[in-house]
């Protein structure tokens, strides 16, 4: 039974696949603590589509294809930035209409120069087939996302919250704006190996979404939801060798699976919870008319 | 230096777009005042205070901080802000501690790791607005008016010599209003300068030193009594203002030729009790909510009365 357990730490790969996986969620999750705030959490989404284009562009130009992306990546957030500083569009509207906008160029290109892209690659991506190169990529992206994210989360969450008094308190908050959009880019180009593009979105919203159920306070809610981010996605790369599964399927699976049950259980903003409260604070009104009438 | 804390020096802005903005406003404010800056909505008071705390560069002209260009006085945390309530999501996940602690983070360094001294700040600000008790609770579990006491604590915390509110008394219940104001005479009288843009006409005599009256340009600018007049601020309001006058003789049967003048956008009116050019300020009204018998127009009224 044991040895059962242990078989997928045998293999090389797996054992490979399990750790950068564990890395992977856990900066993505960091990520979504803030995505998750105001309007921005089609972000990943948009960055996931928007770095289609840089891919294509990079094999046609011979180039690894994450700096392709990671350039794609960085524009499509400027953009982003730019037309909501000159216009009064919506964060939404602007995500809809610049990652639309990069992934229709990213198609464009990919029809016109068939090349050896290998389009569902990039869009299921596969952790057990991660190159040591690819995996010295991630790790790098990963350990410098980590160490700005740990040291500037404060700034980052003065700015998420109240952009205008950050700025008067002196912040650079276009500068941290920047960064942070920049890692987003790097962390998706990371992550688009373990679950592919179209599962990145659920990996920088899901684990921060959960936290937000259990905290109040936004330090504990970055600790909770790198812990649900890495915890997943280690479970689900080790247990696809069992269920011989897609990875980032499993992964965002897992991720699910804990959403709703906080959503249930959570102390206090789960149903469960709510519907208790609601229940004892109709009993409290029914006792008081009764001591009233009685 | 001097006792000036902001000057104001032919500041013009032009957006990019070619709106104008601001025309030529030229103004010294002095330390130990609450001044309000009236006008009606786009006239100018958001871009003004834009342009003092650096968001925006005059197109000509330029504003000093206690003698130090906009940039600098940021980062010395001379300038305190309080923006208006409803820009910010109030349901981020933070503590009522958390963001009063975020007007610590100009004194901070880089890991913004707060020291002794900050916690003694924000605890020390968090008691001067009442709300101690709410220390550790959610924000998004706050009144309207606690949410204000709280971007003032956070404000207080900064402790910027100079604090610009933006609309503080909009959705906020009286009582706040009361305490905030109170709390504003307390710092003024300490050597702050205290800028409070409104629309809200009645409130500024009760608690105003001096008010700049704007329409892109500075129409007006001195103390309350000389400067809030009717003529000037229908001036400054155009037609947006409702102005109902009552003359002496229907007031009274007396030789009292008193009358009572009301000015109101949508908000407080400012009621006025004198001669016929209502040069004098006698009173001015409580809020709607407050129940008739404790206006205090009443009370300051017949405090008033005898003048013949």
């Amino acid at each position: 039974m044991i040895e059962l357990a242990l078989e997928p730490f045998t293999y090389n790969y797996m054992t490979r696949a399990i750790w950068v996986s564990a890395l992977v969620g856990g900066v993505s999750a960091f990520l979504s603590a803030y995505l998750i705030q105001k309007g921005w959490s089609l972000m990943g989404d948009a960055l996931a589509h928007a770095i289609v284009p840089g891919v294509a562009l990079a094999y046609l130009l011979g180039l690894p294809y994450a700096i392709g992306a990671f350039f794609a990546g960085i524009l499509a957030s400027l953009s982003m930035m730019f037309v909501k500083q000159k216009t009064k569009l919506r964060e939404d509207t602007i995500i809809g209409l610049v990652f639309t906008t990069f992934f229709a160029i990213g198609l464009l290109l990919v029809s016109i120069n068939p090349t050896s892209v290998n389009i569902q690659a990039i869009i299921l991506g596969n952790i057990l087939a991660i190159t040591s190169e690819d995996v010295t990529q991630v790790v790098i992206i990963s350990l410098t996302c980590l160490t700005l994210l740990a040291l500037k989360w404060k700034d980052l969450m003065a700015v998420f919250f109240d952009e205008t008094f950050a700025r008067s308190i002196g912040l650079p908050v276009n500068a941290l704006k920047l960064m942070f959009f920049t890692l987003l880019s790097a962390t998706t180009v990371a992550a688009l190996q373990t679950v592919g593009a179209c599962l990145v979105i659920a990996m920088v919203v899901t684990p921060g979404a959960t936290a937000y159920l259990l905290t109040d306070k936004f330090g504990k809610l970055i600790l909770i939801s790198i812990a649900i981010g890495s915890v997943t996605s280690a479970i689900g790369a080790y247990a696809s060798y069992f269920l011989n599964a897609n990875p980032g399927g499993l992964i965002v699976t897992l991720q699910t699976l804990i959403f709703l049950l906080c959503f249930l259980l959570a102390p206090k903003h789960g149903l469960i919870s709510a519907r208790k409260m609601t229940a004892r604070n109709k009993n409290n009104i029914r006792e008081k008319g009764e001591l009233h009438h009685g | 230096m001097t006792s000036q804390i902001i000057e104001l020096n032919n500041v013009s802005v032009t957006y990019p777009n070619g709106h104008l903005a601001l025309e030529d406003v030229t103004a010294s404010l002095p330390a130990g005042s609450i001044c309000g800056l009236v006008g009606v909505n786009g006239a100018g008071k958001s871009t003004l205070f834009k342009a003092i705390m650096g968001f925006v560069k005059p197109t000509s002209g330029h504003v000093t901080i206690m003698g130090h260009a906009v940039s600098d006085a940021l980062k010395q945390n001379l300038v305190s802000y309080v923006p208006q309530t409803e820009e910010v999501d109030w349901n981020f996940p933070v503590l009522v501690e958390d963001v009063v602690m975020m007007g610590r983070y100009g004194h901070m360094g880089f890991l913004r790791r707060p020291a002794k001294s900050d916690h003694i700040a924000v605890d020390e600000a968090l008691e001067r607005v009442n709300m101690t008790d709410f220390k550790n609770r959610q924000i998004g579990e706050l009144s309207g008016g606690q949410k204000k006491r709280i971007f003032v604590a956070r404000a207080l915390a900064q402790g910027g010599k100079v604090i610009l509110l933006d609309e503080p008394f909009t959705g906020v219940d009286i009582k706040t209003e009361e305490q905030l104001i109170t709390l504003f005479r307390t710092l003024a009288e300490a050597g702050s300068l205290i800028l409070v843009s409104t629309h809200n006409l009645g409130s500024v005599p009760s608690f105003c030193d001096e008010v700049m009256l704007v329409k892109k340009q500075l129409l007006a600018y001195g103390p309350v009594e000389t400067t809030y007049t009717p003529d000037k601020l229908i001036k400054a309001f155009g037609g947006m203002l409702r102005h109902h006058e009552l003359p002496g003789h229907h007031l009274h049967d007396d030789e009292d030729q008193r009358g009572v003048t009301v000015l109101t956008d949508d908000e407080r009116p400012l009621v006025l009790y004198g001669h016929h050019d209502g040069k004098k300020i006698v009173s001015n009204t409580g809020n709607q909510e407050e129940p008739p018998q404790e206006r205090k127009t009443g009370q300051d009224v017949s405090e008033a009365a005898p003048e013949t």
